[in-house]
């Protein structure tokens, strides 16, 4: 056993429009099951101690939360040292239920990219509608990030909490750096 | 490029967020089905200058696979529907005679 | 000649004075000047050569439309061909060049085929370089590539960065003349949020040039006013520099941003592709003036009309001294009273028409004491690379020469065309407007979007309202309708009111004069890049061309990088008049993004160098990086091929690996092999719909190799399979076939069997998975201490959760070299430290890490199959022997209904087999095997080819897999296959399992 460690080792960038760094270790759990289910809600309000967000939302507290991926799956986060334990307690209290429950904290990377122009670099990647009366704190997109799928919400109004796959990670803080370079804003919002 | 809105998810999104499926409400024909109807089933598509029902798939966002009711000449979309279904909506079918007089549901000619 | 004059230039800062080179020449603008005004300030008004005759040619418009200035423009790393003159802004320090000629732009060689030009009509190539047919590859292809063609293509990397941005409005507008400023305010004041772009560096179009008033005040005033109303909403964004450059379905608009090209020395990317997406688009891109085809039209010193009166006023550049009008229209005039007042002369205006009173603009220019014919027209031009004079002739007649006047420059209009290219676009119809002669949008037959609404309005000029009251009126109109379509409720604010002097009817003029001649027809130009003349499109129609899209490839007409927007209506007139038929009846060629070419680099965006395409990497990457792995790439992924030693070939780096794996112990990355969880009380049956295996009676804590087909029946993935619990199973998958097995799942889930009760996730990237292989692959393991991985415990193709040095892991007894062997599953986050603990503790066992081609032959030496090597697309199970994997109990299983058809039960079709060269030598991957005769096309019959083909280091020799016609019926033959440069091989059929035929080596 030993430490584990994230895909690029907590790389961080600010030389460009836009702060952007690879963030520690995030505790994730796929859940799968019908969410309109009684025991799938309780469950998963247990693992993460936050209410059921509806579609395509995503309610956090801190480093636990849960972010709406589909009718039928969410994403549980959860500090990376306790999602084990609230993997196994998930599986307890839906056993009897049709569900999954899997770890995925190692599958994923995740990055913040924050600052007043936070907006035109994801817009530069994503073809989301990032306006800020249109996307606000709480709101959660499954999206595709330049060639890879990517999902993100807004922790404030200048803050983006980027996941991907790990593998990925190398590939998506690249994009970030160059969509962020010197000079590259676009003063639209 | 077309737009979409994925009923599944409520998102509307932009075709490089999907991925196309080729035609809907084809019926699987598996062993011991006749040759003419295997071929039907597996070769067989329809490719009408008009109204058209696709299955697509929401591949960069919640992952659903959904219908499209689409014309294939002016690409407008009359609906988009969840999958689980051999049939279009009543009321999209509705809504289809009503924009493109004299269609009807499997009148394909 | 072309000169800065002493005073005017209403863009130009006088007090910051630019230097450039043309050429090499160090010449001198001021900073507001184009390139082209700078060239004409400095009297140079040859610029380039035509494609085809290399006739010597100047600068003929002033906007996007110029046909003519194209160089290229930069050095090294920015260098770019085809950049015009008339939209590229001046900087400190520009470099430009002429293109085609050689060796000089003053003396050029190729301009021999003007001379020849009688000998080289329209379809000129197509006749000539048939015959004789040798002649072509060797002396007409390298003679016309040498001599045709348009600027260089750069020798070395784009030094620049790009990139793409996502916005998205409900009213986009398109062009920042009055016509758009008025639309984007009629939009803005609904609260709709509105996007405004002018592919220029200022706002105001033609206006401030043209003159008007709106409600009583000067138009630049109004053009000031309402860009700093709009400035002020907070809903509307402003760009200059952004061109709309294409309207596609659904209210997709890309537009091209030039951010650097007018200040190289900033930082930042050089061109951002917007990708807009607007509930309705405005497009007031205006209106282009025709030239008039008159022989003689394409000599420098020819102009637009409005393009000589925008380098007066804009940037107080005269084109020369004397300017003869030649007109079919008023607004022409203005050109000869801007001359006048910036105090050059005007020797006379030739006015096609024959007006019974004179129009208010005549009456004016008469007051001027300008000289008007009306009922005139040029016969010919004078002049070779520069205008010398005009012969004057009766518009009616056969192009006499009446007069001659001695002048500089000619200043031509034919009327004008409004800019319909981004309505049509995306499926807009036109109408022809008989009065103007000109095609504009046929508002009820606009663009449909997504719901089938007009997603399209025209406005002002771009409309075909040409008259500054009638542009402020439909553009006003056009930005209420865009915003009430898309929801948002107009003010009954009233449009600004705006007034031009009166203006006599513009008179269509197709040819110049009406009768001209043969010898006049032949040099008279519809098309200036690609050396198009009258004579070109009457002689296609008369050989047959008569469609427009015909005449157009057959004479090159509108083509290249200009796209007609000069000569389109012209060539459609004279077309038409060749036909006999009407110019709405032969119609318009199409009109296809862009609307003027944009950079290579902005489409490609980001996507260059480390980004061009993701690259998945596992958790042991760097360490592999590190340690002298050569990569192959296997789907998106990078995998290592071999670990190069120093001193070391690759080749002998897969020998020593595949040999160590054997004898000792080695280590593969496995972590991007796909897992998939699949979960619930119908997971087994699922499993059996998709597996040609059954799965379902698989038991909890064992493992099966499974094969996947399509519906189609042909092999698409393979793994093993290894139960979990009674719910549970988790599906290994191919490198790169996790995402695609995993879709393959959710369909079937979602679109067949919905209600069956089952849960798929992907689980590939949680971890970091590693192959321990070899004789000594257990004593490893032992040494990480830990779980029990004794035969006993954990006997071959079973598997066990438990922990090795501390490490949480799943340990799978499977193996996929024949050797014993543990596929180990550890979290990815662990995986590099995983992987130094067993190379730690093999250290003394003789652990190598292995790459890919090692797990090929180690494979193949087994006669195991890979996926896209043995298949292709169309191999079944039952080609390669695998019948023992194919359940007989299934009543179902995907596949299965397509592998009872004809085709697959045809005793013909190859079938697996061993190869092995009588040689020892290694069989050519893809050899064919050939038989008896020849096919019905003269080629020798092909029996087999091969699949994978290696050289065996544990076996010394060569060793291959095929598929071979009767193959496993044929044992003991020998095949011939021909390899490359007359080489053959000979090679015998064997069994396909070289090595450990009973498989002991593993089950250990």
């Amino acid at each position: 056993m030993s430490e584990p460690v994230t895909a690029l080792g907590g790389v961080a960038s600010d030389a460009g429009i836009a702060a952007i760094a690879e963030a520690p270790l995030q505790g994730m759990i796929t859940l799968r099951g019908d969410l309109s289910a009684s025991a799938v809600k309780k469950a998963a309000k247990a693992a993460s101690g936050v209410d059921l967000p509806g579609a395509g939302m995503a309610h956090m507290d801190g480093e636990s939360g849960l972010c709406w991926m589909s009718p039928d799956e969410l994403l549980v986060l959860c500090p990376y040292a306790e999602a084990a334990e609230r993997l196994e307690r998930l599986q307890t209290a839906l056993a009897k239920t049709h569900a999954l429950a899997v770890n995925v904290s190692d599958a994923r990377a995740s990055f913040t990219v924050s600052g007043p122009r936070a907006r035109e670099v994801m817009g530069k990647l994503c073809p989301v509608d990032l306006a800020p009366d249109r996307f606000t704190p709480g709101i959660f997109r499954r999206t595709r990030m330049a060639q890879v799928p990517a999902a993100f919400w807004m922790d404030d109004t200048e803050r983006f909490r980027i996941v991907c796959f790990r593998s990925q990670a190398q590939y998506v803080f690249d994009l970030l750096t160059v969509a962020a370079q010197p000079g590259s804003e676009v003063f639209c919002y | 490029m077309l737009i979409l809105t994925c009923p599944v998810c409520g998102v509307t999104a932009e075709e490089t967020e999907f991925h196309g499926g080729g035609e809907a409400h084809l019926t699987r024909h598996g062993p011991g089905s006749s040759d003419d109807d295997f071929e039907d089933y597996l070769f067989m598509r329809e490719n009408p200058r008009g109204v058209h029902f696709e299955r697509w798939r929401h591949v960069y966002g919640c992952g659903k696979w959904f219908h499209a009711a689409r014309c294939t000449t002016t690409l407008e979309v009359f609906g988009t529907y969840p999958a689980q279904t051999t049939e279009p909506p009543k009321d999209l079918q509705k809504t289809i005679s009503k924009k493109r007089p004299g269609w009807t549901w499997r009148d394909l000619a | 000649m072309s000169t800065r004059l002493a005073t005017g230039g209403r863009l130009l800062n006088k007090g910051k004075p630019l230097q450039f080179t043309f050429n090499g020449k160090r010449l001198r603008g001021f900073e507001g000047d184009t390139l082209a005004s700078a060239l004409l300030a400095n009297d140079q008004v040859l610029v380039g050569r035509s494609f085809k005759y290399h006739r010597p040619r100047g600068i003929v418009a002033s906007g996007a439309e110029e046909p003519n200035g194209l160089v290229n423009l930069g050095e090294d790393g920015t260098f770019e061909p085809n950049q015009r003159v008339t939209t590229t802004e001046l900087f400190e320090g520009l470099s430009a060049e002429s293109q085609n000629h050689w060796p000089s732009l003053e003396f050029d060689v190729g301009a021999i085929n003007t001379k020849l030009s009688r000998f080289l009509p329209a379809g000129f190539y197509y006749k000539m370089f048939i015959h004789p047919r040798p002649l072509w590859k060797h002396v007409y292809e390298p003679f016309i590539r040498q001599s045709a063609g348009l600027g260089r293509a750069p020798k070395v990397p784009d030094a620049d960065t790009y990139e793409h941005f996502h916005f998205f409005c409900d009213v986009m507008v398109i062009g920042g003349g009055v016509a758009g400023l008025q639309a984007a305010k009629a939009a803005a004041v609904t609260g709709a949020k509105v996007l405004l772009v002018e592919q220029t560096a200022q706002w105001g179009g033609r206006a401030p040039v043209d003159g008007g008033t709106v409600d009583g005040k000067p138009v630049d005033n109004f053009v000031d006013e309402m860009i700093a109303d709009l400035e002020a909403m907070p809903n509307v964004t402003l760009r200059k520099r952004l061109m709309g450059a294409g309207v596609y379905d659904h209210g997709y608009v890309l537009g091209y941003e030039q951010l650097r090209d007018h200040a190289p020395e900033s930082s930042g990317p050089r061109h951002r592709l917007w990708r807009v997406r607007a509930g309705h688009v405005v497009t007031a891109a205006g209106a282009i003036e025709r030239p008039l085809s008159f022989a003689g039209n394409d000599i420098p010193g020819v102009m637009l009309a409005s393009a000589m009166r925008d380098y007066v006023v804009n940037y107080g550049v005269s084109a020369g001294d004397r300017t003869v009008v030649v007109t079919n229209n008023d607004d022409a005039y203005l050109t000869a009273f801007a001359l006048e007042n910036a105090g050059l002369r005007v020797p006379v205006i030739l006015d096609a028409r024959v007006l019974a009173t004179d129009s208010p603009a005549m009456a004016e220019a008469k007051a001027l004491g300008i000289r008007v014919m009306m009922g005139h027209g040029i016969a010919k031009v004078q002049g070779g690379k520069r205008v010398t004079g005009v012969g004057i002739c009766s518009q009616a007649g056969e192009g006499a020469v009446l007069e001659e006047v001695a002048c500089d420059a000619v200043a031509m209009s034919g009327g004008w065309s409004p800019v319909v290219h981004l309505w049509s676009h995306c499926g807009g119809k036109l109408v022809w407007d008989e009065a103007q002669a000109h095609f504009r949008p046929d508002v009820d037959k606009a663009p449909t979007g997504a719901a089938g609404e007009a997603f399209v309005s025209p406005a002002g000029a771009a409309a075909g309202d040409l008259r500054l009251a009638a542009v402020l009126g439909s553009a006003d109109q056009a930005g209420k309708a865009a915003a009430e379509a898309v929801g948002f409720k107009h003010t009954r604010a009233k449009a600004p009111v705006g007034e031009t002097p009166e203006e006599a009817p513009m008179m269509p003029v197709w040819l110049m004069p009406q009768g001209a001649g043969a010898a006049l027809r032949s040099k008279a130009w519809l098309d200036y890049q690609n050396d198009v003349k009258v004579s070109d499109v009457q002689l296609a129609a008369q050989e047959g061309f008569e469609s427009v899209e015909h005449a157009k490839r057959y004479t090159t007409l509108g083509m290249a990088t200009d796209q007609g927007k000069l000569s389109n209506i012209n060539g459609l007139a004279t077309l038409a008049g060749a036909l006999g038929s009407n110019i709405p009846d032969v119609g318009t060629t199409t009109f296809r993004p862009p609307y003027t070419p944009i950079s290579m680099g902005a489409i490609a965006g980001e996507a260059r160098g480390a980004v061009f395409q993701p690259i998945r990497r596992t958790p042991m990457h760097d360490w592999h990086d590190a340690n002298g792995a050569e990569w192959e790439p296997v789907g998106q992924w990078r995998r290592p091929y071999a670990y190069v030693r120093e001193g070391e070939s690759t080749h002998d780096a897969v020998m020593r690996e595949t040999k160590n794996a054997r004898e000792n112990l080695g280590l593969l990355d496995a972590s991007t092999l796909g897992k998939l969880i699949v979960k619930g009380p119908d997971a087994g049956r699922f499993l059996d719909m998709l597996y040609t295996n059954m799965m379902s009676t698989l038991k909890p804590g064992k493992c099966r190799y499974g094969l996947m087909c399509s519906e189609n029946g042909f092999l698409i993935d393979d793994g093993v399979v290894a139960r979990i619990d009674a719910d549970t199973f988790l599906c290994h998958t191919t490198t790169g076939g996790a995402e695609r097995i995993h879709q393959h799942m959710e369909e079937w889930l979602q679109t067949e069997w919905w209600d069956w009760k089952v849960w798929v996730a992907n689980v590939t990237e949680q971890y970091a998975q590693v192959a321990v292989v070899g004789p000594n692959a257990r004593k490893a393991l032992e040494k990480l201490g830990g779980m029990d991985v004794s035969k006993e415990a954990l006997g071959f193709m079973e598997w066990a959760d438990g922990e090795l040095a501390g490490f949480k892991v799943r340990v799978y007894r499977i193996s996929f070299s024949g050797e014993l062997s543990y596929e180990i599953a550890v979290d990815a986050g662990q995986g590099q430290a995983f992987w130094d603990a067993l190379m730690v503790v093999g250290h003394d066992l003789g652990v190598m890490p292995y790459g890919t081609e090692a797990l090929h032959i180690l494979r193949a030496e087994k006669g195991f199959i890979m996926i896209g090597d043995e298949t292709d697309g169309t191999v079944i199970p039952q080609d390669l022997g695998l019948d023992w994997a194919i359940s007989k109990k299934k009543d179902d299983y995907l596949g299965k209904r397509a592998q009872a058809r004809t085709h697959m039960t045809d005793p013909e079709r190859w079938k697996l087999v061993g190869l092995e060269t009588l040689s020892g030598a290694v069989l050519p991957d893809g050899a064919y095997a050939v038989g008896e005769g020849v096919n019905a096309n003269g080629q020798r019959t092909v029996i087999g080819r091969v699949t994978s083909s290696y050289h065996s280091p544990n076996l010394g020799k060569g060793i291959a897999m095929g598929l071979v016609l009767h193959g496993p019926d044929r044992m003991g033959e020998v095949l011939e296959f021909p390899g490359t440069e007359g080489a053959t091989f000979k090679a015998r059929i064997v069994d396909p399992v070289f090595y450990d035929k009973h498989g002991e080596k593993a089950n250990v």
